[in-house]
């Protein structure tokens, strides 16, 4: 700021016109002058060209001023600068007086306290020499003092170190008393270990002097005594765990070696956990190779006994391996290997046991109470695991799957039993004979029953299942019961392998020879099954499948499933097989019926036909019970279309066909094979039929195949007969009978009419008078019967 | 017609000999034969006027001697009875005379005896000894076994012993064949359901398979190289191989026909060819690998193939694998039920069989099958 000032003012030409650079430096402006003069900045000075023309610089020179005045200025401006001269000097006069009278009383106060000053300085110093003799004099004393307090103070020292050295041979010299009062049987053998550990050390540093040598040895013959006895105490068998563990402590104290310690300690520990094993065992049956005797059941269920297993077995080891864990740790030489192993032999045998006592639940039982004796085990066993590590973590895991497949394999078997006995139940149903009057459960009733109650057997199975997997199960959540436990056990092992096993079942109905001496399974029951299969296959399959992955989701990367598609094959196989050995069964039968009529009637000596073979009706009335049957399982099928007057129809077409001369008289004899030629040349014409062929899922396909079996049987018969006259009229009736009561059974009355027809041409080739019957009598036999 | 042998004791021409069935014409035996080179069928007939021919077999040993069972007809009642037969010589081997000929001059049969059968009943088949002189013949009738001696050039037949079969009901042997093997000491027998096994020497049951088929018996044959096996057919269309030592369970089943099983026979010589005719038109030729006496999946011997051979023998070897047993080949050129199926005597790959319209059909042995059969 001085400096901006400095250079207005350089710049400017007068004092009074000197210029303000800023508001802010107005109340500078009466000091500015002064301040200039009194100091004028050095570096004003060294920058600025001294000039001697100005009146407020430093370097101001009278002379110059006025001759610089005198020469530059004119006379008037003379004249004012004079003038202006003077009254500036007057001012500052004016000023310096102002300024000496304000100050005036200031100086002269200076003045005197200056004065005033000087003297009491002069006083002060004397004050402080004073001072100074009167400290050299107390220290002096003081130094006198301490230097006669000082032996006494020595002397009172040592006097204490004495004392305490002597308070510590007392104890020491106490100590084996002590030590023998707590060793004694019964006393408090902790507190002397204390005492002995405490005084050991000072012992064995002193042991060179003979009096604490004596006390050393004397402890230690204590100690060792009660070592001896603590050993003792160890080797009883009825000490309790936590005992041992204070036994096993005390004797570490005591400084035995620690791998002999941990062996005695894990041993005796062992025989304990060896007699609760050997309780357990007791529990069980003794073990039979052979399997074949007969247990009893077992006393206690099997949540008590895996209780017991594992609170008084698990929980001992799991304190066992605590303790070994507190006592043992960060010892040398004694490494967690040997507790492992012998936790591993241990849990070995307990797995056994418990295996052992698994295998005995061979009923179903409750499921329930299985899932909880399991949740418990694996519960305490994760317990222990987390202890130990290496206690066979695996073993425990697989021995709880195990249970688990075993029981779903037992659900498979139950199931099976179950629906073999729901067979049984219904094979009695339909064998049981019935009252005329009485209908007895119908067939669709009975298939509705063994299909309910198969299904309601399997859901329930399924939820006890899912009692392995529910939520609150500890391992439930184990990888192996999430997924493979759903996709391999219970949908492969249990629904997949029910489903198979019932097809197979229901197969072996068909497939087992009857003939082979087993009792043939009734052909309601074939009929009855082909339609459960078939059902199956429609729906039931796709339903339980779907309920199970409902139930046990399976894991996108598990295993392959059997698709369902593929079971539905199986049990469309299954179905096919069975309809086909039902119409072969009826088929036969009714096909015996007609062979043994054939066969043991002699047709040669018959008279002349007045009725309807009885034969014959009873072929028709069974036809028309298996209709029955078969219509209340199955749906009617498709027939094809046919005339409204059919047997009208059929009835012409067979008199036509006979009379190109089949078997009457212009039969030439020149020309014997002109039947078969025709015959032959008609059949070209003709499909193929295939007897024992397979049939469809309906009503009309079933009787057909039966109708076709039965006619062809019929005709084959009738080829390895000779017949007369009258057997061959016999044979028109009969074969007139059939066609006018079976068309309606079959899907197309063609075949039955051409198989009727061939049964007639076989009948006249066989027949050694052939002479039909008056058609009109053949129709009045037939209406009549 | 139902009857149909082949001339079992010729080995150079192939000829099979037919039985007609007819109840109000003379009944006639074709001689039927069949050049093989020229594909052409010759046939000579010879009449039988006793009665319709239910079966026909010739003689192991003499070419112009067979037997047939044929039914007579008497007022109201049906015999069946079985005679000795002996054709002209010049029949014998095959005279090719032209065909239009032969309905011109129809021989007759030469009469050599008849077996007595009016205390056994209705004769069902007669059998010779196969490997044996031609003086051997079995025939079974109702439920006897007859055994007879045929002497003085077979003029006379003596009927040397005889076995019944008793049981309840009304028994009815159905059909028998005589076992090559055991020195020909064994028939078997089949009746309704059940096939027996019986010694003709002491004329006792040997075995007894009960319940072999479902329903009626109604062939049977002997596997010509493995002296145990038995192969039967029935009316539950199945055919069944049978180790006779065990009798409990079938050692194979086949079923492939949708009828009555009326015939199946063994190949002579290549006992995996099995052949079977059905009343359901169809005649099936089978190959049955795995029971038969050849070495299952046949290799060829290292040893006899040089190098330059070795693509030949991976060729034989792809080939042999398929070879399972399988269906060779269904023949449906029958329209009416086939009741016959034989293999010629002469030639291992050639067949006839016979159906009820009288159609004969001569066939042969896929020729691929048979250069690997062969090879």
């Amino acid at each position: 700021m001085a400096e901006v000032e400095a250079v207005g003012t350089g710049t400017g030409g007068s004092p009074g016109t000197g210029t303000a650079t800023g508001t802010g430096t107005g109340w500078r402006r009466p000091h500015g002058p002064l301040q200039r003069y009194y100091g004028p900045p050095a570096a004003e000075a060294a920058e600025a060209v001294p000039d001697p023309a100005d009146i407020n610089g430093p370097h101001f020179d009278p002379e110059v001023f006025l001759t610089k005045v005198r020469s530059e200025c004119p006379l008037g401006q003379l004249l004012a600068r004079e003038a202006a001269l003077g009254r500036e000097i007057r001012a500052l006069d004016s000023d310096m007086q102002t300024l000496l009278y304000e100050n005036y009383n200031k100086f002269i106060s200076a003045t005197d306290t200056i004065r005033k000053m000087k003297v009491d300085f002069r006083h002060m110093e004397a004050e402080m020499d004073d001072l100074a003799a009167n400290m050299a004099a107390i220290s002096t004393s003081s130094a006198r003092v301490s230097a006669a307090l000082q032996d006494r103070h020595r002397r009172s020292a040592q006097l204490a170190g004495v004392q305490a050295l002597l308070r510590k041979l007392q104890s020491l010299v106490e100590v084996p008393g002590r030590l023998r009062r707590w060793t004694a049987p019964g006393a408090d053998p902790v507190r002397a270990l204390h005492c002995y550990a405490r005084a050991r050390a000072v012992l064995r540093h002193y042991r060179h002097l003979p009096s604490f040598r004596a006390i050393e040895d004397e402890s230690h013959a204590i100690m060792a005594d009660l070592a001896q006895r603590l050993r003792a105490r160890l080797r009883d068998d009825t000490l309790e765990p936590k005992e041992l563990t204070e036994c096993v402590e005390m004797l570490l104290q005591l400084e035995e070696p620690p791998e002999e310690l941990c062996e005695e300690f894990l041993s005796h520990a062992g025989a304990r956990l060896e007699t609760e094993l050997a309780a357990l065992e007791a529990e069980l049956p003794p073990a039979d190779p052979s399997g074949t005797a007969a247990t009893p059941p077992p006393a206690s269920d099997i949540l008590d006994f895996v209780d017991r297993g594992s609170s008084a077995f698990v929980g001992n080891l799991c304190l066992l391996a605590a303790s070994y864990r507190s006592l043992f740790e960060g010892r040398p030489g004694v490494g967690d290997g040997c507790l492992e192993a012998f936790a591993a032999t241990l849990t070995t045998r307990y797995f056994e046991l418990l295996e052992r006592r698994l295998a005995l639940e061979r009923g179903l039982g409750d499921t329930s109470l299985l899932v909880r004796a399991l949740d418990r085990f694996h519960r305490r066993l994760r317990a222990l695991l987390e202890l130990l590590p290496a206690a066979g973590a695996e073993a425990g895991a697989a021995l709880v799957a195990r249970a688990a497949r075993e029981r779903v394999a037992r659900y498979l078997r139950a199931l099976q039993t179950f629906f073999l006995g729901c067979l049984g139940d219904v094979r009695q149903a339909l064998a049981a004979p019935r009252p005329p009057s009485k209908e007895g459960p119908g067939l669709p009733d009975l298939l509705a029953t063994l299909a309910s109650s198969v299904l309601g057997q399997l859901k329930a199975v399924l939820a006890y299942v899912q009692l392995f997997t529910a939520k609150d199960v500890a391992f439930a959540s184990l990888p192996y019961f999430k997924g493979e436990f759903c996709v391999e056990a219970v949908r492969e092992g249990l629904v997949v392998a029910f489903v198979r096993w019932l097809c197979r079942t229901a197969q072996g109905f068909a497939d087992s020879p009857a003939e082979r001496g087993a009792p043939a399974a009734p052909p309601a029951l074939l009929l009855l099954l082909a339609r459960l299969c078939l059902d199956y296959e429609a729906t039931t399959i796709s339903y339980i499948l779907t309920l199970t992955d409902e139930q046990f989701p399976p894991e996108d990367t598990g295993p392959v499933v059997t698709p369902g598609p593929a079971l539905c094959a199986e049990a469309r196989g299954a179905a096919q097989r069975l309809l086909d050995h039902y119409v072969q069964v009826q088929g036969a039968a009714v096909a015996q019926m007609l062979r043994k009529s054939v066969e043991t009637r002699d047709w040669l000596g018959t008279v002349e036909p007045r009725n309807v073979r009885a034969v014959m009706k009873r072929v028709v009335e069974d036809i028309t019970a298996i209709d029955v049957q078969v219509g209340q399982l199955f749906e009617e099928g498709v027939r094809r279309a046919q005339s409204s007057d059919s047997s009208r129809r059929a009835f012409s077409v067979y008199s036509s066909s006979r009379a190109p001369g089949r078997y009457a008289p212009s039969y030439t004899p020149s020309a014997p094979m002109d039947t078969h030629l025709l015959s032959n040349i008609q059949k070209l014409f003709s499909e193929r039929i295939d007897i024992f062929s397979p049939v469809e899922f309906n009503k009309v396909s079933v009787l057909t195949g039966i109708i076709k079996i039965s006619l062809k049987t019929l005709l084959e018969c009738v080829r390895l007969r000779t017949l007369g006259r009258f057997g061959l009229q016999q044979v028109q009736v009969d074969g007139y009978y059939l066609q006018l009561y079976l068309w309606r059974f079959a899907a197309d009355e063609r075949v039955v009419q051409g198989l009727l027809d061939e049964v007639a041409a076989s009948a006249a080739h066989r027949c050694l008078d052939p002479v039909p019957m008056e058609h009109s009598v053949v129709e009045l036999i037939c209406e009549r019967g | 017609a139902r009857a149909l042998t082949p001339q079992t004791a010729e080995t150079d021409a192939i000829r099979f000999l037919v039985g007609t069935q007819s109840l109000r014409y003379d009944n006639q035996i074709h001689i039927i034969d069949f050049d093989d080179e020229n594909n052409i069928i010759n046939k000579n007939v010879l009449l039988h006027q006793v009665g319709e021919i239910w079966h026909i077999s010739a003689s192991p040993a003499d070419k112009g001697v067979l037997a047939t069972c044929y039914n007579k007809t008497s007022d109201s009642k049906v015999m069946t009875c079985a005679a000795v037969w002996r054709m002209p010589k010049e029949l014998e081997s095959g005279s090719h005379e032209s065909p239009d000929d032969s309905s011109s001059n129809t021989q007759t049969l030469e009469l050599l005896c008849h077996l007595d059968n009016t205390t056994h009943g209705n004769m069902a088949c007669v059998m010779w000894e196969p490997m044996g002189d031609g003086k051997k013949i079995i025939s079974l009738a109702d439920n006897n076994i007859l055994l007879w001696d045929l002497q003085e050039s077979s003029a006379k037949a003596v009927l040397s012993s005889s076995a019944a079969l008793e049981g309840k009901g009304q028994l009815k042997f159905t059909s028998g064949r005589w076992s090559p093997h055991h020195n020909c000491t064994q028939i078997a027998t089949a009746n309704d359901t059940t096939v027996r096994g019986w010694d003709t020497r002491s004329m006792r049951q040997i075995y007894c398979i009960e319940n072999a088929h479902g329903q009626l018996v109604r062939d049977l044959d002997f596997n010509p190289n493995k002296q145990y096996y038995l192969a039967s057919c029935g009316d539950d269309c199945k055919v069944k191989f049978w180790d006779t030592r065990n009798v409990t369970e079938p050692v194979k089943t086949l079923e492939e026909h949708s009828h009555w099983v009326w015939n199946v026979r063994y190949n002579h010589s290549h006992d995996q060819l099995i052949l079977t005719g059905s009343s359901d038109s169809r005649v099936i030729l089978s190959n049955m690998v795995s029971i038969s006496s050849e070495p299952f999946g046949h290799m060829v011997d290292d040893d006899e193939l040089s190098d330059q051979e070795d693509q030949h023998q991976e060729e034989k070897y792809e080939l042999s694998w398929p070879l399972q047993d399988s269906v060779i080949a269904t023949y449906e050129e029958h329209e009416d039920s086939v009741y016959a199926v034989e293999w010629s005597s002469a030639d291992p790959w050639l067949f006839a069989s016979l159906s009820y319209d009288g159609r004969l059909v001569i066939n042969r042995v896929p020729r691929a099958l048979k250069y690997h059969i062969l090879l």
